[in-house]
């Protein structure tokens, strides 16, 4: 597995509603080394201040060599990120960490929340492209509302796979969250479900899942210095009682492995 | 020992710590590095001067619960809490991927009381592959041990004595900057038979997240790195070397080649890349090559001229 540095030029920068930018950043190797569920770490600026790089998901890559990153907002370093412009360049550090396991034989049910659906495309191209049939698999996009939701829904309603969508306020798809929809699923028995959101959204996902007897694979999010297993600080704790470095072990767990304390 | 011409070589960016030879003056710090593998396809390892890879204790350590790290202003705060796989896996585990480089490693180790130090050097002696042992005795981020270790001249003496005999291997003890007078601790290690000392360790601190009214570390306190230590570091470096005849390896905040040189003209001997690495993976290698040139541009005989070179009015 290789890992790369490049100075990147921003492509496009879009600003897709009052909360989410998505970035096209070109960066031949990480494009062509990626896959679904991996990561990249991203410097926000030049200075020695915010010093760490930050962590995204990759949302989707492109054969020309170009990936998508999806943020909001949250902090300093964001904030920086939030004013480049296109034709800039960002240091982008990657791909990193271990992705999502795709069983071609299965069926599959992704599950994204919020900023959680970033990984969700990659993963779900990568799907389409991969399965020879793609006739029960399902994605539930969850978001606060329409605003959030429909800049990234055309992406995922394009691909030969149902989308189903939930916003808190209903605005659009179903009023309630992306976990009350997958209640509503009778998904095959050997459906694999994939998810990535807000840590209360997963664990409800992965509650439903272990209920059902269902393989749930979790996208984690901490937060990091290194993103390559040598700064040891993301650990997140195993059910083993041991730890687990969301880094280089993840950031995709099979929800089984970790302690959930539900 | 004379260093002999090596018109190949040049120009000359040797040093040399005790009897230890390091064909540049750049190491990586111990827990910035994990245990080198980790950069192989980012970094020539085998281009640095030297590799310490994460400090070993004598059993394996979990280490601290979430959340361990913490950006701060120019820096960083962590409290990993010295997880590492014990000194049995580290042989059979991580040596023979490190015994490949034909870079000097060495191997960092801690302990909670003088008879663990004592049996890890024991145990490390006689592995093949190992260049120096550097002597953690400044770690912040355990409740044992550590930094009391470090913070007293005396246990700090012993701590050096006992590891010294038994090995024959060159020993580098690290520094705690979380003292009053450092240079007491140089001159007590000196004495007490250490081959080197490097300093600084992180600096003791803590965050406060005001939303949560929480500490942001679970460990409330961490170790505070990154350039914001910089100036701190250097400061220490130059006391100590004004304090010790021993060589010093000069740590803290180093992420360029100027950075590099201005430790070395403090009276550092070589220096140590930390946090540095985890945001420009390549920063060792950087700072190699940034030290090539620099020595070929200022036409120095060799980097040794820049050792202690300060000039004061």
């Amino acid at each position: 597995m290789s890992q790369y540095q490049e100075n990147a030029t921003i492509i496009r920068f879009e600003q897709l509603s009052n909360f989410n930018i998505r970035l096209t950043l070109q960066t031949e190797e990480i494009a062509a080394a990626a896959r679904p569920g991996q990561f990249v770490m991203i410097r926000a600026g030049r200075s020695k201040d915010p010093l760490l790089r930050r962590p995204f998901s990759i949302h989707q890559t492109s054969s020309s060599g170009r990936i998508q990153i999806l943020f909001k907002v949250t902090g300093r370093g964001t904030g920086l990120m939030a004013h480049c412009k296109e034709g800039e360049t960002l240091s982008v550090f990657g791909p990193l960490g271990r992705g999502f396991h795709i069983d071609t034989g299965k069926a599959a049910c992704l599950v994204g929340g919020g900023l959680g659906i970033a990984p969700m495309l990659f993963l779900a191209k990568r799907i389409c492209r991969t399965k020879k049939s793609t006739m029960t698999d399902m994605i539930i996009l969850g978001g606060k509302n329409r605003a959030e939701i429909e800049p990234l829904f055309n992406d995922f309603h394009y691909l030969d796979i149902g989308v189903m969508v939930s916003t808190d306020d209903g605005s659009m798809g179903l009023h309630g969250t992306a976990t009350d929809v997958l209640k509503t699923l009778d998904l095959p028995s050997d459906c694999t479900v994939y998810t990535c959101g807000p840590e209360p959204m997963m664990k409800e996902v992965f509650r439903q899942c272990h209920k059902k007897k269902l393989e749930c694979q979790v996208s984690i999010e901490s937060f990091m210095a290194c993103g390559m297993g040598a700064c040891l600080g993301c650990n997140v704790e195993a059910r083993d009682g041991g730890y687990v470095h969301v880094c280089s072990d993840g950031p995709v767990f099979n929800a089984e492995d970790l302690a959930w304390n539900i | 020992m004379e260093y002999i011409e090596d018109k190949d070589h040049l120009p000359d960016l040797r040093v040399r710590i005790g009897a230890l030879e390091l064909r540049n003056p750049v190491l990586t710090a111990s827990g910035t590095f994990g245990y080198a593998r980790e950069f192989a396809n980012l970094v020539n390892l085998h281009r640095l001067g030297g590799v310490i890879v994460k400090g070993i204790s004598l059993l394996p350590r979990h280490g601290n619960p979430p959340p361990r790290i913490i950006e701060t202003a120019c820096g960083m705060l962590n409290a990993i809490g010295l997880e590492n796989v014990g000194v049995d896996r580290f042989i059979t585990e991580k040596m023979p991927f490190l015994e490949g480089i034909s870079s000097p490693i060495i191997v960092n180790i801690l302990g909670d009381s003088i008879e663990e130090y004592r049996q890890l050097s024991e145990k490390l002696d006689v592995v093949p592959g190992i260049s120096a042992i550097e002597v953690n005795i400044s770690c912040p981020n355990v409740k044992k041990g550590g930094v009391a270790f470090g913070s007293d001249p005396q246990m700090a003496a012993a701590v050096t004595k006992a590891v010294k005999e038994n090995t024959s291997l060159p020993v580098i003890v690290k520094l705690s900057p979380n003292v009053s007078d450092i240079t007491e601790i140089a001159r007590a290690v000196e004495q007490a038979g250490a081959d080197s000392v490097s300093l600084i360790n992180t600096l003791i601190g803590m965050a406060v997240n005001l939303r949560t009214k929480r500490p942001h570390l679970a460990n409330v306190i961490g170790g505070l790195s990154g350039p914001a230590i910089k100036p701190i570091a250097l400061r220490m470096v130059y006391q100590v070397a004004g304090a010790v005849s021993i060589p010093i390896i000069g740590i803290g905040g180093i992420e360029s080649t100027e950075d590099a040189l201005e430790f070395m003209l403090a009276g550092a001997t070589a220096v140590q890349i930390g946090t540095a690495n985890f945001v420009n993976p390549r920063a060792s290698e950087e700072v190699v090559e940034g030290l090539h040139d620099y020595v070929i541009r200022e036409n120095l005989y060799s980097v040794r001229d820049m050792i202690g070179a300060l000039e004061r009015s």
